[in-house]
């Protein structure tokens, strides 16, 4: 049994926010999809074209220089709960562990790179899907980084490759470069402006795509949005990377505008739901995970807008990992029904403000002004 | 009678119909632009959010007389014609070929493009072409690298180059 405390640091490199722009981009992933040739892929694949699949790349992994410093794990020999944790992670999609009652097909795999924040899932819908996560705007660093594992796999691999279609993939949407480029956004101006629909919308006009993060459904929780490229075929890798980048900056300067009018017109609201947003995290005894995002929502535009001092983008980037139900059992110890979830959610909270994150002045701006305190009124 | 009230905001021009199914159940909410971009949803965009099913079934109204029907199956995994318009999947390197006149097609629907542009792979016993073609891919990728003043990204495409060329 493959246990996870072995691999406690995997997926999080990203939380220690040294990106450009940290506060407004979480993070930026880049993942490339290729199959072999050969072999089935997604739907069609069988127990042997995915154990066979598996072998290749194993075989691949002691010949690549950038992998050969990390683990593997097969998904059927992996505790669930370590199963859950790296889905909380970002690290394997819900796609690789299979449905729930059976479980991860044979040969569904991850390599996880101890060296880079990269990682490759292997038998997923397609034969491989190499993925690096890094904090802030990154973009062109974390294709480097999967163009360069890419490269190395090329050479040991037999891809499935095309000279009109390009790389070939499970789903049309996938083919030629394979590349789809996504930032993490955290977007409370826009959204509390009013001006989201708009800029939204200008996404889709411009090839890009975007989706609510951490909501059930449609519902966008915590005014994060990720956005990414949408057409994969037709551009160069460099273009799409490029373009991605150009609008996501464009975006946070409409983002820092929309914050600043917030200051300007509606000083006094806002710092009142960013004071109550961060009371409730430090003092609530009970907590659930959309709760927390729409708390951390405020408590993150505080911290950008300054009037939070002592806090971290990093104690707050950790909240967002460490709250869910798998990692907070595995901090238990045990399995914990919603209800205690909640509870243990709302401590872990009080505890890391409360050593990394106390706000204890009391948070008074320049242009407060102080009520008459003299008991006569005058 | 269609009703026109948004259920988020209660507006009268409620144009974004959003269905979800999720296993067994299906919910449908009504919802005016404004209301469904907030939700992340994003109607004005024509391909943004469809999935792929929807465009094979809007692409249904388009057929040729050289439409395949859906029993027209590949030789290699067996994926039938049917089952890729029902799941949006194809099944092996092979099918692209199978299906290859649809499925360009359907690319210049989603990528406006059929023609594949990016990174150029050399499989492991090239043909001149082959290699030829990847030369050139890697030969404009340090022109660009030299171009955005990236001297440690032109020196690694530099070095694989030069790992390619004739010793």
């Amino acid at each position: 049994m493959n246990d996870f405390t072995t691999i406690p640091d995997y997926g999080l490199s990203w939380l220690e926010a040294s990106g450009d722009h940290a506060d407004i981009v979480l993070s930026t992933r880049v993942r490339l999809a290729r199959n072999l040739q050969g072999h089935a892929f997604g739907p069609r694949a069988r127990v042997n074209d995915r154990e066979a699949v598996l072998s290749l790349f194993k075989t691949a992994v002691e010949r690549a220089e950038t992998l050969t410093s990390g683990t593997l794990l097969e998904m059927p020999d992996v505790a669930t709960r370590t199963r859950r944790i790296l889905l909380e992670r970002r690290l394997v999609t819900k796609d690789l562990l299979g449905e729930e009652e059976s479980g991860p097909p044979r040969g569904a795999a991850v390599h996880l790179s101890s060296r880079d924040p990269i990682s490759v899932m292997v038998n997923e819908e397609d034969h491989l899907r190499v993925q690096s996560l890094l904090s802030g705007l990154r973009i062109r660093e974390a294709w480097r980084m999967v163009d360069r594992l890419d490269e190395e796999l090329g050479r040991e691999l037999p891809y499935a490759y095309h000279p009109e279609f390009g790389f070939l993939t499970s789903c049309p949407t996938n083919v030629g470069s394979g590349l789809r480029a996504s930032v993490f956004m955290h977007l409370p101006g826009l959204v509390l402006t009013k001006e989201i629909a708009k800029v939204l919308q200008g996404l889709g006009q411009v090839g890009l795509t975007f989706r609510g993060l951490y909501g059930e459904g449609s519902e966008v929780v915590g005014n994060f949005f990720q956005v990414s490229n949408q057409t994969t075929l037709g551009k160069t890798e460099e273009d799409l990377v490029d373009h991605l980048d150009k609008v996501a900056r464009q975006v946070i300067q409409y983002e820092v505008q929309a914050r600043q009018v917030l200051l300007r017109d509606a000083r006094g609201v806002t710092e009142d739901k960013i004071w109550r947003a961060y009371g409730l995290l430090r003092y609530a005894r009970s907590l659930s995970f959309e709760e927390l995002m729409n708390l951390l929502s405020g408590v993150r535009l505080g911290l950008s807008l300054k009037l939070l001092p002592g806090l971290r983008v990093y104690t707050l980037n950790k909240m967002l990992i460490f709250t869910q139900p798998a990692h907070l059992e595995q901090a238990a110890g045990r399995e914990l029904p919603s209800s205690e979830s909640d509870t243990h959610r709302a401590a872990y909270v009080r505890r890391v403000l409360a050593s990394e994150g106390d706000v204890t002045s009391d948070g008074a701006s320049a242009t407060d002004e102080l009520p008459n305190e003299s008991p006569d009124g005058r | 009678m269609p009703d026109n009230t948004c259920d988020n905001c209660g507006s009268s021009d409620a144009v974004v119909n959003f269905t979800q199914i999720v296993k067994d159940q299906m919910s449908t909410s009504h919802l005016c632009e404004a209301c469904a971009a907030e939700k992340g949803l994003d109607p004005a965009s024509e391909s943004s959010n469809l999935p792929l099913t929807d465009f094979l079934a809007q692409m249904g109204d388009e057929r040729g007389k050289d439409e395949l029907d859906a029993g027209h199956q590949c030789s290699f995994c067996g994926l039938t014609f049917g089952q890729f318009r029902e799941t949006g999947r194809l099944g092996c390197p092979h099918c692209y070929e199978t299906f290859e006149a649809h499925l360009r097609r359907l690319l210049r629907r989603i990528h406006g493009s059929v023609q594949h542009v990016g990174k150029v792979y050399l499989p492991p016993d090239p043909t001149a072409s082959e290699m030829e073609k990847r030369m050139d891919g890697l030969r404009r990728k340090l022109y660009r690298a030299i171009e955005a003043e990236d001297f440690e990204r032109a020196a690694e495409v530099r070095d694989q180059i030069r790992s390619l060329e004739p010793a």
